[in-house]
């Protein structure tokens, strides 16, 4: 059995930040990725918005990352590509070791380590999980596989193109679309408001006369062998579809681009707690599992991320606790559990030690404005000229004010007109 | 003799591999599609019924091949490695229905399905804790059992073609001609093919096969949709659940798939005539499915478990009992047509039923071949192996270490082994979708954003043309419409 001090599981922007700094702290980090390479989804991000607050500098996703890979290879971190973790177990007699199971080229490899960093990324929502109904066609593509098609692989989906969603990644890829000279006929979103950052709302949809349709959703697929068109209807408040109010736009090609969903399985085939908001693991402010002890998550499979900067942060922030861990073995927590309150979508995390700083990201349910955010137990508040929800919010609690919880069972946030 | 079969779905693939047992035949299984079983075959519950729901008074031949079926397929899943499973089934009996009940006691009985048994609810509990509330009794038949369709048929191919059948996919037949009384061969979208017997499997459209030898029936398309869960999904009934079933249908089914995903179907909607390719999905259909089966088991999976919906399209025969007949005007022509439910369950009888028919009605003296062999191995899957069994797989061939597809765990070596076999069979296209079937990748809750690319990859590569024209699931349903400046270029039209 071979033994490293942290296990990896995917080589993405948060495994390989927590790896670095695992290598600079002076342990043996091994990363797994089950791509042909490091690097993970960036790699075929060739847009720039990569790296303003973690390097000061606007990146493409593709350069962002070679950054990275070029750090990980001077400092000599261990990665194994084309190897799959097929299976985590927490064997008792093993303890505090967690055997991690891994297909490869090489062999049906054993490996153990007391911590595991889980970075696994997430998946795309596909158009089943979003109730588009019709025939089964040629045609649909989710908005990053269409990017990997275009930008990794160099071929072009189609020439009349629907995006259904208006997520970041929908709205880089009408744009991609639009310039390589194929028609975006629209972006029908479901919401009345859009799922993207404001900046790629302007830089990809306004500045390319890409039409946005807000308040309205894609139920049905129509053509015989590949699509030829999408009908939308209009939804009321409920989100339900208002009859009558059916168009049909002529396209070849949707691309499905409706939100991420933590790539957790092999987690839940652990018994780990899941947060149904997030649909990630519940953590505490260790970002360690609170059901699983020495089990860490960051990035998209913790929480779905708007930036790679959080990202990275994320990873940086597992390094910092495993070499905690490492180093000073495992300790008793007692924890504060966070409440949500009004207009509060998500929290992550969902547990705090208040042992130290703690940086709390989150995410509201819809967009308000000239708003505070009230962290009540704590008698908090922050001001927001604006609050979306398609942008997350990140906020740095101060040991100080936490002390205060100590002992105390929940923290409550809300989102409060000022 | 040259006997033809149109249409490789389960009842044709059924009667091909029957047929390659002979000596003195030569076989040809013709399939309009790029690959086998994409008809009714593809989009059904999967359930090897026991055969207590069929009426002999009314449908003899039903009730008759329905339980033969399924004690055959016990042997023929064994001998051609399709993974099958018996877990039972129970039929929920609600208050006011218990009469009912002992009908289907006395069917039973009467066709001769071992184990039928009305049990009351404590038991029926006992056996499946997550049927309704509502049900105060069950009909319980031990011999039920789940297989997956397209395994079954893309097996009974390859057992069929290995024994010298010869498969022609992309083959539409126009019209059986006929000369001096007899069937002389086919007009097909590739040319008129001589052949001594004709078996008209083709499934929905056999009446129209039918009819142009002058018989006048029409098979009714009826539209059932499912739900399919992830295999992750829970609660999951290990039992297979149904309520009493009605004229039209079954009813509803809650059933664990053999691959382990929650299936929840079929509806059923009488299409009209000319929708017999209306294989699509609607709100209404799936709003009916999840309400009906909540009507089944005290609790379903949450509905963002939900992995895909689909729908097949079934014949169903003019009176109900199905159409087989061996013609002697025009001798040699056989009609297999309208297999309804539960036709998937009888297939193997139907197969030999048929053969019976023609030994007699065209008096043939045939020969079982000595090299016949019956037995045929799926594809080596490295999920759900031991370790042990997996590391001497990677050893052999490291391609089996290299996950293709992370969510059912399938290797580079088992899609190429899939594409191996899409080739020996015979087919002329490779599609994206053929391989799905094959090696369950692109079949787990990521649909394929994540491997689809990198399997068109491979298939480029081994089929040596552009990624963009890897086939999706016909010959018209490219991948992508060129390289990535095709349109700036402005050689294909925006």
């Amino acid at each position: 059995m071979v033994r490293y001090d942290a296990i990896i599981v995917g080589g993405g922007p948060a495994g390989l930040s927590a790896a670095l700094n695992l290598k600079m702290n002076g342990f043996n980090p091994l990363v797994i990725e089950s791509g042909d390479r490091i690097g993970g989804v960036p790699i075929q991000c060739i847009h720039t918005g990569f790296g303003l607050h973690y390097l000061g500098e606007d990146l493409t996703g593709t350069e962002f990352i070679y950054r990275l890979i070029e750090r990980v290879e001077d400092q000599g971190v261990e990665y194994k590509v084309r190897s799959h973790v097929f299976r985590v177990r927490y064997p008792r007699t093993k303890y505090p070791y967690k055997i991690v199971e891994v297909l490869s080229p090489e062999g049906f490899l054993e490996l153990e380590a007391p911590a595991i960093v889980y970075t696994a990324g997430a998946r795309e929502k596909t158009i089943f999980e979003i109730g588009v109904t019709g025939r089964r066609l040629s045609g649909v593509y989710t908005a990053g596989e269409a990017q990997a098609y275009m930008d990794v692989y160099g071929i072009l989906p189609g020439s009349r193109v629907v995006i259904v969603g208006s997520g970041d990644v929908g709205l880089i890829m009408a744009r991609r679309f639009a310039l390589e000279g194929a028609s975006v006929e629209a972006v029908v979103e479901m919401m009345p408001w859009p799922g993207g950052l404001t900046r790629n709302i302007v830089q990809c949809l306004l500045d390319y006369d890409i039409p946005l349709l807000l308040g309205r959703m894609v139920v049905r697929l129509e053509g015989k062998r590949r699509v030829e068109g999408v009908i939308t209807v209009r939804v009321d408040e409920d989100m339900k579809p208002i009859p009558g109010s059916e168009e049909f736009i002529e396209c070849d090609t949707v691309v499905v681009s409706a939100g991420l969903t933590p790539n957790i399985r092999l987690l839940e085939e652990l018994g780990l707690a899941v947060d149904p908001s997030t649909r990630g693991p519940v953590v505490d402010d260790y970002l360690e599992s609170i059901t699983h002890q020495g089990l860490f998550i960051a990035g998209n499979a913790l929480v779905v991320n708007d930036l790679v900067d959080y990202v990275v942060e994320q990873g940086e922030s597992t390094a910092e606790s495993v070499s905690m861990l490492l180093s000073e073995g495992v300790k008793p927590r007692s924890y504060t559990r966070i409440v949500r309150g009004d207009n509060v979508r998500f929290i992550v995390p969902q547990y705090l030690s208040c042992e130290r700083d703690a940086v709390i990201y989150m995410r509201v349910m819809k967009p308000e404005y000239d708003v505070k955010l009230c962290f009540k137990e704590l008698s908090l508040e922050f001001r927001y000229p604006v609050v979306r929800p398609s942008e997350m919010l990140r906020l740095k609690l101060s040991r100080r004010d936490l002390d205060k919880l100590k002992g105390s069972g929940s923290l409550t946030v809300e989102v409060k007109r000022v | 003799m040259r006997i033809l079969i149109v249409g490789a779905g389960i009842v044709g693939a059924s009667i091909a591999r029957i047929a390659s047992m002979y000596r003195s035949l030569e076989v040809y299984l013709l399939d309009r599609e790029v690959d086998v079983g994409w008809g009714a075959s593809k989009a059904n519950t999967g359930i090897l019924h026991p055969g207590h729901e069929e009426d002999p008074s009314l449908y003899p031949l039903r009730a008759k091949l329905c339980v033969e079926g399924n004690r055959l397929w016990r042997i023929w899943a064994r001998d051609l490695d399709i993974p099958v499973k018996f877990p039972g089934e129970l039929m929920l009996i609600f208050e006011g229905y218990e009469n009912e009940a002992r009908g289907y006691i006395d069917l039973a009985r009467v066709n001769g399905v071992p184990g039928v048994r009305l049990i009351y609810r404590d038991e029926a509990e006992r056996l499946e804790p997550l049927i309704s509330r509502e049900a105060v009794a069950a009909v319980w038949a031990p011999t039920a059992g789940v297989i997956s369709p397209m395994d079954a048929v893309i097996a009974l191919v390859e057992n069929a073609v290995s024994n010298g059948v010869k498969l022609l996919t992309e083959t539409e037949v126009r019209r059986v001609v006929v000369s001096d009384g007899r069937v002389s061969g086919v007009e097909t979208s590739i040319g008129f093919i001589e052949a001594d017997i004709v078996v008209n499997a083709a499934g929905i459209h056999a009446d129209e096969v039918a009819r142009t030898i002058g018989l006048d029936y029409r098979l009714k398309p009826r539209k059932g949709e499912y739900i399919l869960f992830d295999s992750f999904a829970d609660p999951k009934p290990r039992r297979i659940i149904h309520p009493t079933p009605t004229p039209i249908s079954k009813g509803v089914y809650v059933v664990e798939t053999v691959d382990g995903n929650l299936l929840i179907g079929p509806t059923a909607e009488d299409l009209p005539y000319h929708f017999k390719d209306d294989t699509s999905t609607s709100i209404e259909g799936l709003s009916r499915l999840l309400s009906e089966a909540s009507k089944l088991v005290e609790k379903l999976p949450p509905r963002d478990r939900i992995v895909k919906f689909f729908a097949g399209v079934r014949p169903e025969p003019p009176h109900g009992d199905w159409i087989i007949e061996a013609y002697t005007d025009p001798w040699g022509f056989v009609d297999v047509a309208g297999i309804r439910s539960p036709g998937l369950t009888a297939a193997p009888a139907i197969a030999l039923h048929v053969f019976d028919l023609i030994r007699e009605k065209y008096d043939l003296k045939l020969e079982v071949k000595s090299s016949w062999d019956p037995r045929r191995k799926g594809i080596a899957r490295i999920k759900d192996k031991p370790p042990s069994y997996v590391k001497k797989l990677i050893e052999k061939d490291s391609r089996y270490g290299s996950i293709v597809c992370w969510c059912n765990v399938v290797s580079e070596a088992e899609i190429l082994e899939a594409l191996r076999r899409m080739k020996s069979i015979g087919l002329k296209t490779i599609t994206l979708d053929g391989v799905k079937f094959r090696s369950k990748a692109m079949y787990g809750f990521c649909q394929g954003s994540f491997c689809r690319a990198k399997i068109a990859f491979l298939i480029s590569k081994i089929e040596g043309i552009p990624l963009w024209k890897v086939k999706i699931n016909s010959v018209e349903t490219n991948l992508g419409i060129g390289d990535v400046k095709c349109l700036l270029r402005g050689e294909v039209d925006g």
